[in-house]
């Protein structure tokens, strides 16, 4: 397996996952739901550091990274504990940040994407736990900026910080990895990759085996393919000008596409890491089997499942098994209809509808499914029109029944367009004798004479068909 | 009233006339004060002792007066830790300590001096200027829960709360001639108690007498959920009292007695050691061989985790804000205005011990040090019931003593540190008159044994004249 | 030893402004302290572990269970930096 990567590109990934489906923060009982909340208004003494208050473990945050460890078959660490992370910034509102240092609570695991010759594994160095700063919105530009301002309801979320090995070779690549690891973590249920600020990626990259220059600052997945893209180019570029890349850290600008160097005396760190006193170490081990008692079937197990059990095709198991939430549906669906037909029109055309109006499946229900493929089945309704009750569903709401009666897509039945073709010849010979006199277009006039006695439900392909066919007579 | 009344007199004294009448006599005297112990009056106080009356608050604290060390936050009522830095600092929430003080009828009077975030053995650093010992203005009254001790030995409150990170309300009770009590740690919880070292600190009692000491612990004392090194444990402090000292095994470290003990206090231990033996108990020496460098561990890891502990105080979200061009400007022009000499030398020392390259030789070498300290209480306390030998190696030194060599303020901590490294419970009583000045006893024991250590410290106190003296001015 | 680069480079790291002048006379505090500190050396920790705790539990917890949040004007209340209910700081850079 040679894929020609002439460049060396070598991409790592750290992702850092919110654990937004937590009811409440890390170390605190403020609720997570503060998206479109007030600034400051989802905020304690605990997660706003006010001197005295103490941090306490939120249960479910250990399961979920517990069960996210296992997901991506990591080992589970012993024992952990939380270390102190020390730095100075205004969203650091303790001036260090509780994170996991030495024994994060996972390690030494891999998922699989597909790569740009075939299935590539990509190695998971570690996960660990950590809390999210606040969030700071610079007056101005961040180089030029007259003040900052500092809303602290982020501030303690769960964070889960995935690190990659640079196991990717090109920003495709990479993107197929943030695809599949969002894949598996909604799979977990333990977030929801919609919500502002769910998954933060910072990169690592290096070209020609040089030094890796570390890309900070990237806030969605196309922006992750751009800012590689982009690094990568410049790096390349750089080098071609006789130039050679240093270790450094760049900001990606998202609005204009390119990363920029933010070497200041504020990035020397010296993070003195040492065990948080406030929190007690946790013997993670002994909750691993309960935990592994609530992982789901995941997408690679749920793909292979589907191809046997439904004898689909890859391409397609694929398809209906990235988001849980479409295969959850394709399942139902089966259960009432042919599989093969299922996957053709939820992997096929229902998800191409949606896509192009950015539209989850929540936006359809099951029985409409059924119900448009039990019709087109059945012959009663054409391909076409299927498609048009799916478009219409999704543009305008309503029931497939209401929509086929009001827009009258309902097959007529053969004897109905067998009369009105007969009709129309009787009833207009001129149009038949300029017809077999070799004029073509007067066929056309037939048709829509068909057309019209039988209101527009007969297929037009169809009435010209039989037209044809009886003229010959 | 009388000054130096105790819980029950009080109680007494309130089911005659009122809280209010109680509160009142201590704001009375408070208000005559010479010695700038307390920092803050809380103005409610009084309220608050009239809704006691008015409620009839049957509280096992109902209408007892009590002040609050500067560190511990009290909702409403400025908490400082004696330090410019949180000037004007109002926390929003009541420390659990407080809490529980509250539910049980206690009513607060204010908050006490202290060295500028218990960093001290002297309440000479704090922003408030120093406290002066009751017993001699030109004094000392220890530290850092100075204030603590001072109010209660001047008899402005007759019970207050300190906190003990090496020594902080055992040393001012033994400068001061009061009772004071460090429990195991995890004994009390620390939620809203301001961080200095945060796996040595504990709050702790401070009172004229013993069994005001149980009163407040029986209060205090308990689980948290809030604190996840609160141990849940149940103990019993009041009930302990009853019982006597026949057959009490006492150990004597060697090393409290050794180089650089006031002989007046070696000899009123050795007096204290043989009061006991006349209530039935026996006594051997014993030896805690790491007590020499408890001090230098105890410092590095205090000092660590203190450097971290106090960089949330960068003037962006509470107390002093200096001016400064961007935000890491301001921080660091914040704290070196806000911030004490001394806090400034601790906060540097333990970025220092916490630093790459560093971080081996100093901070980690402390933690296994301190591992070793803690086994030599294991063997000693193996084999005794209890460890007896001088709170402080001397008596309340003069103001301004000490002030410019902080080795040698350190060095007086040499006793009570090792305790705080160990998590053990630790009291200090009366135990006589050196020079005029108090002396204490240093009674410590073995985890949540709380009962056995203040079992000891009651029966002495008992048979004992020494805790009924008074300072000058109050006599 | 401690120079007087080092306390002015931790002085960074601990965010505390010491100016030229201040920086030596810490240096030579500083080390009184650290040689005392010295002393640790010649204590044989071969095979000691550290105790970074002294009680000794382990998966102390919290339910996910939601508590209330302070009101924004109590968050806010111990600052005179503020802006639209946020806090507000000078630039960062």
């Amino acid at each position: 397996m040679v894929y020609d990567n002439p460049d060396d590109v070598k991409i790592g990934l750290e992702v850092h996952v919110q654990l937004n489906k937590l009811k409440t923060k890390l170390f605190c009982g403020c609720s997570t739901d503060y998206h479109n909340s007030d600034p400051n208004s989802h905020v304690c003494p605990v997660c706003l550091g006010l001197p005295g208050s103490l941090p306490v473990i939120n249960e479910r945050a250990v399961e979920f990274a517990i069960k996210i460890g296992l997901a991506l078959n990591c080992s589970i660490v012993e024992q952990t504990q939380f270390h102190r992370k020390n730095y100075y910034y205004p969203d650091l509102p303790k001036g260090f940040q509780t994170t996991q240092y030495d024994y994060p609570i996972a390690g030494n695991g891999k998922i699989v994407i597909e790569g740009e010759d075939g299935e590539r594994v990509i190695r998971i160095t570690r996960a660990h736990m950590e809390e999210d700063p606040g969030r700071l919105q610079h007056i101005g530009n961040i180089e030029r900026s007259k003040g900052t301002l500092i809303n602290y309801n982020r501030s303690g979320m769960a964070l889960i910080e995935i690190v990659s090995e640079p196991d990717m070779r090109s920003p495709k690549e990479a993107r197929r990895y943030l695809d599949k690891l969002r894949s598996i973590l909604d799979y977990l249920d333990v977030f929801n990759g919609d919500l502002e600020g769910a998954m933060r990626v910072d990169a690592n990259v290096s070209v020609f085996n040089g030094q890796r220059v570390e890309v900070k600052n990237i806030s969605s997945f196309k922006g992750a393919e751009r800012a590689l893209l982009y690094e990568i180019m410049r790096q390349k570029n750089h080098i071609r000008r006789g130039g050679t890349i240093t270790m450094e850290t760049r900001h990606f600008d998202e609005a204009r596409g390119v990363t920029l160097s933010m070497r200041t005396k504020e990035e020397e760190h010296d993070y003195r890491y040492f065990p948080e006193p406030d929190l007690v170490p946790l013997r993670v081990a002994d909750r691993v089997p309960e935990v592994i008692k609530t992982l789901p079937e995941l997408p690679d197990a749920k793909k292979e499942r589907f191809m046997k059990e439904y004898n689909i095709a890859d391409m397609h198991a694929r398809a209906l098994t990235i988001e849980i939430k479409v295969a959850n549906f394709y399942e139902e669906v089966v259960s009432k209809v042919d599989p093969k037909v299922a996957a053709v029109w939820v992997a096929d055309i229902l998800k191409g509808e949606l896509n192009y109006r950015d539209l989850t499946i929540d936006a359809f229900r099951v029985e409409d499914i059924v119900d448009v493929m039990e019709l087109v089945i059945a012959n009663s309704i054409t391909e076409q029109s299927g498609v048009e009750i799916i478009r219409t569903v999704l543009d305008h709401g309503g029931k497939p029944q209401d929509i086929i009666n009001k827009k009258g897509l309902l097959k007529v039945e053969d004897n109905i367009v067998a009369k009105a073709v007969e009709e129309a010849i009787a009833q207009n010979p001129e149009a038949v004798a300029d017809y077999r006199a070799g004029k073509e277009k007067s066929l056309n006039f037939i048709v829509g004479k068909v057309m019209q006695k039988t209101k527009g439900r007969a297929d037009a392909r169809e009435a010209r068909e039989r037209l044809i066919e009886k003229l010959k007579e | 009233m009388a000054a130096w009344t105790d819980i029950s007199g009080i109680r007494q004294k309130i089911a005659d006339s009122s809280a209010e009448e109680v509160t009142a006599s201590y704001i009375d005297i408070i208000g005559k004060s010479k010695i700038n112990g307390f920092t803050t009056l809380w103005d409610e106080a009084i309220n608050v002792a009239r809704d006691i009356d008015a409620n009839s608050h049957d509280g096992p604290l109902a209408g007892v007066p009590i002040a609050i060390k500067e560190n511990i936050s009290t909702k409403g009522i400025s908490t400082t830790c004696s330090s410019k830095i949180l000037q004007g600092y109002v926390p929003p929430y009541d420390a659990h300590v407080i809490e529980r003080l509250k539910e049980a009828g206690a009513v607060i009077l204010g908050k006490t001096n202290m060295d500028e975030f218990a960093m001290g053995t002297s309440t000479e650093s704090s922003y408030y200027g120093p406290t002066l010992n009751p017993w001699d203005p030109s004094r000392v009254p220890g530290g850092s829960s100075g204030g603590s001790a001072a109010v209660v030995a001047a008899g402005e409150a007759p019970v207050s709360l300190g906190s003990d990170t090496g020594g902080s309300v055992r040393c001012p009770a033994a400068f001061c001639g009061t009772v004071g009590l460090k429990p195991t740690y995890g004994c009390i919880s620390r939620y809203g108690l301001i961080s200095y070292a945060n796996s040595l600190e504990q709050i702790g009692p401070l009172a004229t007498n013993v069994a005001d000491i149980a009163a407040i612990m029986e209060v205090v004392a308990g689980h948290d959920p809030r604190d996840s090194t609160s141990i849940n444990k149940e103990n019993t402090y009041i009930d302990a009292l009853a019982e006597g000292v026949e057959g009490m095994r006492i150990g004597v470290p060697e090393e409290y007695l050794s180089h650089g003990i006031d002989e007046k206090v070696e000899k009123l231990v050795w007096d204290s050691i043989h009061t006991f033996e006349d209530l039935g108990a026996s006594y051997e020496n014993v030896s805690l061989p790491h007590t020499r460098y408890a001090l230098a561990a105890y410092y590095i890891i205090a000092m660590s985790e203190a450097s971290s502990n106090l960089a949330r105080f960068d003037g962006t979200r509470y107390g002093f804000c200096a001016e400064g061009d961007n935000w890491h400007l301001m921080a660091s022009k914040t704290r070196a205005e806000g911030f004490g000499a001394e806090v400034k030398r601790r906060i540097l020392l333990g970025t220092y011990a916490l630093s790459a390259g560093y971080q081996d030789k100093y901070y980690l070498k402390a933690l296994k040090v301190r591992t070793l300290v803690k086994q030599d209480f294991e063997r000693a306390l193996a084999n005794v019931d209890v460890l007896m030998g001088p709170t402080m190696p001397t008596p309340a030194f003069r103001i301004g003593e000490k002030i410019g060599d902080p080795l040698s303020l350190y060095m007086s901590d040499v006793n009570t540190v090792p305790i705080n490294l160990a998590g053990v419970p630790s009291i200090s009583v009366p135990c006589g008159f050196a020079d005029n000045m108090p002396v204490g006893l240093q009674i410590t024991g073995t985890h949540f044994d709380e009962k056995t250590i203040m079992k000891a410290a009651y029966n002495f106190e008992q048979n004992t004249e020494h805790h009924k003296k008074r300072p000058p001015e109050v006599a | 030893m401690i120079t007087k680069e080092e306390v002015e480079h931790v002085g960074w790291l601990a965010r505390i402004d010491i100016s030229d002048d201040e920086s030596y006379a810490y240096a030579q505090k500083l080390n009184s302290v650290l040689d005392y500190f010295g002393q640790l050396d010649e204590v044989d920790t071969e095979d000691v572990p550290p105790t970074y705790h002294v009680a000794d539990i382990v998966n102390v917890f919290r339910e996910d269970k939601v508590q209330d949040s302070m009101p924004q004007e109590e968050v806010l209340a111990n600052t005179e930096h503020k802006h639209d209910g946020n806090f507000k700081a000078p630039r960062i850079i």
